[in-house]
């Protein structure tokens, strides 16, 4: 059976509206990178960026292009290459709006997304600078406890969009993300899954049991676009490894406005990515 | 290297003793010192303690996502865990997003957060590790608490600060008092250097007890298994932390 999931690149950033809640992985866990820079080319604006639970040179490109209007995440760094340099600047400029977050809130926020309940209780956090700041959770005393037990609520995220890139997809739409269950939760919370993979297979990844359970079904999935090294220039789990000299080039460029949009024209929107 | 070993040989063994006896150490991002502290003591215990290291792929058996970490944790499956943090106080409130101005528009911006604010809860002993001993990270009340080292009574809080270890000394942590205590000084290391470098009070005892180097044969297990197990995750580490095997 053919089937309209499978799609290509720019199909698929077309898929992402101005405006829309976003959630992405962490660096490790698969990054839409290939979509990511479709998404610049085609302009995007105003995104709600969720980090699930933080993030890296996605969210840094995103911001410095000024596609972003707010951020939620429990963390925003290149790691062992530094600080987000865009990201950092933005937010000292006031340029977007930041909620901070510790990564069991928003992983409970989109669990409770997944289950279409209207919000989770989680510990910790009471006491806390990031609690003070988020008007959007509650504080509650535990309705079962024998005496006073203070409880965090937060309301459950239903992203707009879930993006991500995993290694395998089969014709049907099915998406095999293995242990890198993170994903499978953004897929059942968000409204509309687009993932892009290394491949596209023929075989039905449901009939073998082996890589049905690390599989997504494709009832759950928007849009499949095939991008070989699409996390480039992250990593892809089993697959390859970060692109050290180059991110430790895009930290160095994203320093200054110019160098940033050096970078962008060099590796985004000029010549180089055509072949996307 | 003047006293036999290196001075990350000597943190990791501080880092080491805290953590004997645990069934379960995670480790999180960027941790080098503490990643080979766990793997020490996992060596140790003939593989009774378990060791989870976010970014090893060796040592990392977690099948359930990003949030099976934190769910772990919050049933008591983790007995120890590190934080650190761009200031740190005397109560042991860690501040890992910003300082310098208002929030959200910090002067300066770290990372974020990450599990802090969970995990400082939930995890019975969490040992927190600098390594840079200023009055800059130091600081007499942090400008912004990612997580709080005490709670008021009444708030669910099975865990919280046990110590905390610098390249100068160790601390530990009264939970009741809200207050650090001198627990040790490093080898050739002297009050006065560690209170000059520090920006906020705490306790010292009468006499104050030196640190005491690395046992010998711990020294071997270090750099004859412990270096390349943790080269998997930091190569560059591996490569400049530990002296020569005998």
């Amino acid at each position: 059976m053919g089937n309209s999931t499978i799609t290509d690149l720019d199909d698929l950033a077309a898929r992402v509206p101005d405006g829309a809640q976003v959630v992405v992985p962490p660096d490790y866990s698969g990054v839409a990178m290939a979509a990511t820079r479709a998404l610049l080319r085609r302009g995007v604006r105003g995104l709600h960026l969720v980090a699930m639970p933080t993030s890296g040179l996605q969210a840094d490109m995103l911001v410095g292009a000024g596609a972003v209007a707010m951020v939620e995440a429990a963390s925003i760094t290149m790691g062992e290459f530094g600080g987000a340099p865009c990201f950092v600047r933005a937010l000292r400029e006031g340029r977007i709006a930041m909620r901070d977050a510790t990564c069991p809130a928003l992983h409970s926020a989109l669990q409770a997304g997944q289950k279409g309940a209207p919000f989770m209780p989680i510990r910790g956090l009471l006491g806390s600078d990031i609690l003070a700041h988020r008007d959007d959770w509650r504080v509650i005393d535990n309705p079962f406890a024998d005496g006073s037990d203070p409880v965090v609520l937060v309301p459950a995220i239903r992203p707009d969009v879930a993006l991500f890139h995993a290694p395998l997809a089969d014709r049907e739409g099915n998406v095999w993300i293995g242990v890198r269950r993170e994903l499978l939760v953004m897929a059942h919370a968000a409204h509309a899954t687009l993932v892009t993979v290394e491949r596209v297979q023929d075989e039905n990844l449901l009939d073998d049991p082996r890589t049905a359970a690390g599989t997504i079904p494709a009832l759950y999935v928007s849009a499949v676009a095939e991008a070989a090294q699409g996390a480039w220039p992250l990593q892809l789990w089993g697959h390859y490894g970060l692109d050290g000299e180059h991110l430790r080039t895009y930290v160095a460029q994203a320093r200054s406005d110019e160098g940033f949009a050096a970078y962008m024209a060099e590796h985004v929107t000029g010549k180089a990515e055509a072949a996307e | 290297m003047s006293a036999g070993h290196t001075p990350q040989e000597l943190l990791i063994a501080v880092v080491a003793r805290l953590l004997e006896g645990c069934g379960h150490v995670a480790v999180g991002a960027s941790s080098p010192i503490p990643g080979a502290a766990a793997l020490l003591v996992r060596a140790l215990s003939g593989g009774a303690t378990r060791v989870s290291i976010l970014g090893s792929t060796r040592n990392n058996f977690f099948t359930n996502g990003g949030t099976e970490l934190f769910d772990c944790a919050a049933q008591g499956r983790i007995d120890a865990f590190f934080l650190g943090g761009g200031q740190i106080d005397g109560q042991a409130n860690i501040n890992l997003v910003g300082a310098g101005g208002e929030y959200p528009r910090h002067k300066v911006r770290w990372p974020g957060s990450f599990g802090s604010a969970f995990l400082y809860f939930v995890v019975p002993k969490v040992i927190l590790f600098r390594e840079e001993h200023t009055r800059r990270v130091f600081v007499p009340r942090v400008e912004f608490i990612s997580a709080p080292g005490v709670s008021e009574p009444g708030v669910y809080r099975p865990g919280g600060p046990q110590a905390m270890v610098t390249p100068l000394c160790l601390f530990a942590f009264d939970r009741d008092r809200g207050r650090f205590r001198l627990a040790s000084l490093h080898p050739g290391v002297t009050l006065e250097q560690v209170r000059d470098n520090t920006g906020f009070d705490f306790d010292v005892p009468d006499a104050v007890p030196t640190t005491a180097v690395p046992e010998p044969d711990r020294l071997d297990l270090l750099r004859n298994s412990i270096r390349g197990e943790i080269a998997e995750i930091y190569p560059r580490f591996a490569a400049g932390a530990f002296a020569d095997a005998a």
